[in-house]
């Protein structure tokens, strides 16, 4: 199950296989997942569902060995409302007993079933996986569509040293989550899955960090201890980090921010009044005290989210991971990003400040949080524009070493600038009765592989489509834009949280776009050989 | 057809009109007219019944509004209907698919059959009476919204055909 580098782990998988990479996972034979999966998926039930009992029968257990500290004899008061005195009185302890003892049982069983039923293999060309015990699942994915590869681990997985392996592919609800696995299984697994996709011949395996020695807890403290990224897999040089003073920074100068303290004032303000003026008011309380704790959490939330965050390159894709106690890293091969967004806000602008959100063709499910989707096309949460540079050069490396210095003097405008007397195809003066403020800034820039698009003078938004990316392209024109002359093109990329369009270009502007947009497309698209990113090596 | 062609050699000094690839269009079925209006006569008597009902029980005049703007707005709707629909033109590129639509709003689209992900054929009861499909493609984006109505059954299925055989031969990833 293991490779002679890496340490066994405590109650591994099956039976020793013949190692191939990393772990030996990826041999296509079937693997099964770490023992504790129920206890680590039932977890948080089964600490309530103890936690009630205990609380329930703490007073009995004192009672038990410390007579008349809590109960005085004969007082009926006490033990009045007690359940167990009741099972006890009546004579139906032994059957209560039984039932719990059966339900426990059952449970176990049933685990114990449904663990021996998860099962999983990575071959080749897919990976597999089936489950279920009375309703069979059995999904597959190919290796050559996968979006990213993540691995989260909850606090309480932590704990127990293991990780929740979620290999992405393209669509809704496409993940196959290999939930738990070992920790350095986990890091081993993917490294093999990730070797297989590329379609790299030279199947030779990444040389695996070795865990740390020790004792079982001399281990689980070391990692808990051990900085989100180890330092030991990817150069330096590609790391991006973010200062935690940075990031409660930018969120207190957010749009958000700033609605919770108008939303504040506007709560102290009916408070204080409260008993003279505004009486009649207290009703918008009821809307604003929840709005409060909920901007409230979701500020607080964002900075513990992205604590300890970092992004960097490695052989295989970007790898995008944050999180204080629940850590998260994901890495995403190359070609898996749709489009790119460089976005700042009016309150950012004078520290700098930049963000980078991506479109990638994976959705999480339904069952996963909303926000936790969400994120997970946040790959720079704030950053300055060297950081910008740095993430953009690890997204999309083919835009800046093709194009050298004057691709990156192009981006600083496309950030930046203002004037339209630059490299970028702006809207003409006709068009400032629809784009008041940012028509000098309002417009397109064609670079080989990819187009840029720059958009809003107070919301500044650079948008990056990689050409072997798009889908599809169209140009728009309504009435008031044929009255002005003028017409509207739209990149079609995969769904996400950036809509790469461009309104109120000159009607001659915006069909060169399409023409040229919709001509690189398809040029790129038969020469782009990403989805097996290393088979062109060697 | 003729005019489309007059307008398009003439496009390049003063149209604002938007045609960034000037040429032939292949057009859909006239037939498709006839069934456009059928659909929209439907719903005017839906919306317009619908939205008399108020009237129809309190007798008050002003609840006349309602389907009089219904009404109206159907009316208008079918009298653009013929242009509209002689407006839809698609042609098949060398690497694309080029579809246009609209009067109003005009949109014209190129998607490059590598990136069809599926390629569905849909009847309706009223096209099926007329021997019409609708061809829709799909890509992995969902702003593509490609569909191509009122074409007869037999072009529509060799149409699908030949771009499923195009889009073969043209793989490419996501």
């Amino acid at each position: 199950m293991t490779g002679p580098e890496t340490p066994l782990e405590p109650g591994g998988t099956v039976e020793p296989a013949v190692a191939s990479g990393v772990t030996g996972l990826a041999d296509g034979e079937w693997h099964r997942l770490h023992p504790a999966t129920p206890l680590l998926r039932g977890g948080f039930a089964l600490v309530v569902i103890a936690g009630v009992i205990i609380a329930n029968l703490r007073e009995r257990f004192v009672e038990w060995f410390l007579p008349g500290t809590v109960c005085v004899p004969g007082d009926d008061n006490c033990s009045g409302r007690d359940p167990i005195d009741y099972l006890i009185d009546e004579g139906y302890l032994l059957i209560a007993l039984g039932a719990v003892l059966g339900i426990v049982l059952v449970c176990i069983v049933f685990f114990w079933v449904s663990w021996r039923m998860h099962t999983f293999r990575v071959t080749d060309e897919v990976v597999e996986m089936r489950s279920g015990v009375l309703f069979r699942t059995h999904r597959k994915a190919r290796l050559d569509r996968i979006q990213g590869i993540s691995i989260n681990r909850p606090l309480f997985a932590r704990i127990f040293g293991t990780a929740k392996l979620d290999i992405e592919g393209a669509g809704q609800d496409a993940n196959v989550a290999l939930a738990y696995l070992g920790n350095s299984l986990a890091d081993g697994l993917r490294a093999d899955i990730l070797r297989l996709a590329s379609g790299s011949r030279a199947g030779k395996a990444a040389a695996s960090a070795p865990g740390p020695a020790g004792s079982l807890i001399d281990r689980r403290v070391a990692e808990l201890l051990a900085p989100e990224l180890d330092p030991a897999l990817v150069a330096p040089e590609s790391v991006v980090r973010m200062s935690a003073g940075r990031l409660v920074g930018s969120s207190v100068l957010s749009g958000s921010a700033v609605f919770l303290v108008a939303a504040l004032a506007a709560v102290t303000t009916i408070l204080v009044l409260g008993s003279t003026v505004a009486g009649e008011f207290y009703w918008i309380l009821f809307s604003l005290v929840p709005m409060v704790f909920g901007l409230g959490s979701y500020l607080v939330n964002r900075v513990v989210k992205f604590l300890r965050y970092s992004i960097a390159g490695t052989p295989d894709g970007v790898r995008v991971g944050y999180g204080l106690l629940s850590t998260r890293n994901e890495t995403l091969p190359p070609g898996r990003i749709h489009s790119v967004a460089v976005q700042q806000n009016l309150l950012w602008r004078p520290a700098d400040w930049w963000t980078v959100r991506v479109n990638r063709a994976t959705r999480g499910s339904s069952s996963d949080a909303g926000q936790q989707a969400q994120q997970s096309t946040v790959v720079l949460p704030v950053g300055s524009r060297e950081d910008v540079f740095r993430v953009l050069e690890l997204l999309l490396p083919e835009l800046l070493t093709t194009g050298g210095g004057d691709v990156r003097e192009l981006l600083e405008r496309g950030l930046a600038g203002t004037r339209g007397d630059d490299d970028f195809t702006t809207t003409p003066r006709r068009g400032a009765v629809l784009r008041w403020f940012s028509w000098r800034r309002n417009g397109f820039a064609l670079v080989p592989g990819a187009v840029l698009l720059r958009r809003g003078a107070i919301w500044r938004d650079l948008t990056i489509v990689p050409t072997p990316r798009m889908q599809s392209v169209a140009i728009e024109q309504g009435p008031i834009l044929r009255g002005l002359r003028l017409a509207g093109v739209h990149v079609h990329t995969v769904a996400g949280p950036i809509t790469p369009r461009i309104g109120a270009l000159d009607v001659e502007d915006a069909q060169r776009l399409f023409r040229d947009v919709a001509g690189a497309a398809v040029a790129a698209a038969a020469l782009d050989r990403s989805h097996r990113w290393r088979s062109l090596e060697e | 057809m003729s005019q489309r062609q007059d307008t398009a050699g003439s496009a390049q000094q003063a149209s604002a009109a938007i045609d960034p690839v000037p040429g032939e269009w292949q057009r859909v079925s006239g037939k498709y007219i006839v069934v456009d209006l059928l659909g929209t006569f439907v719903s005017a008597v839906i919306f317009v019944v619908g939205s008399g009902v108020a009237w129809f029980i309190t007798r008050e005049p002003w609840f006349l509004v309602l389907p009089g703007v219904a009404l109206t707005i159907h009316v208008l709707i079918a009298a653009f209907t013929p242009r509209r629909i002689r407006a839809i033109g698609y042609r098949l590129r060398d690497d694309d698919l080029v579809l246009r639509k609209g009067i109003m709003f005009l949109r014209v689209v190129a998607v490059p059959y590598g990136r069809m992900q599926l390629v569905d054929i849909n009847r309706g009861p009223l096209a099926r009476a007329f021997g019409l499909s609708e061809l829709k493609l799909v890509t992995a984006a969902a702003a593509s919204h490609i569909t191509i109505p009122g074409l007869a059954e037999a072009d529509a299925e060799a149409l699908r055909d030949r771009l499923v055989e195009l889009a073969e031969s043209r793989r490419a990833g996501l």
